[in-house]
């Protein structure tokens, strides 16, 4: 998994019936210092995740495994939401 | 498998319920020699390690998942190995 900010969300009308429902928003990956790691991505929320917050995310076939049984589509999933974290 | 440092721990309340007892650890991938390699992340604990310690982490699904002992988990990295010493010769 990765740690990552929500910075923003995504309408989609028309899409995959199985993504119906689901809300997509954009993240910023970070370091564990909170610099951005690498390009933003659209993500699924599986945990009630807003923009602001740092969240960890799983990438992969997994990411449609909390949306389960529908075979969601997905390469991104939102499946935390820190509180905070410790270095050392 | 890849080789990384534990350098500190993630704590979340609201997560998905698959994740209800694991222990969170963030993990810095390493070269052999100890030098780090690209950006931290996150894998669930399975053999108790800590901060500090070498670990061997799959980063695969499946693997994960059977770390955490649940099935369809939504994890992709996982420590399965605390290291105790690391052979190798850079010339080769």
């Amino acid at each position: 998994m990765h740690l990552a900010r929500v910075i923003g969300d995504v309408v989609v009308t028309r899409k995959d019936e199985n993504l119906t429902g689901l809300k997509l928003l954009i993240i910023q990956p970070l370091t564990h210092d909170r610099q951005p790691a690498g390009r933003a991505l659209v993500a699924a929320d599986s945990v009630g995740a807003g923009v602001g917050e740092e969240v960890f995310f799983v990438r992969g076939k997994e990411a449609s495994f909390p949306f389960y049984p529908p075979e969601v589509p997905l390469d991104a999933s939102i499946v935390g939401i820190i509180d905070h974290w410790t270095i050392g | 498998m890849t080789i990384g440092k534990v350098i500190g721990a993630v704590v979340s309340t609201q997560k998905n319920r698959k994740f209800e007892g694991a222990k969170l650890l963030l993990v810095q991938p390493i070269n052999p020699d100890e030098t780090p390699r690209g950006h931290a992340l996150l894998a669930i604990d399975g053999v108790g390690a800590g901060v500090n310690e070498r670990v061997l982490v799959v980063l695969e699904g499946r693997a994960a998942g059977e770390a955490l002992g649940k099935k369809a988990a939504p994890v992709d990295a996982a420590i399965v190995g605390i290291i105790d010493h690391i052979d190798f010769d850079a010339s080769l």
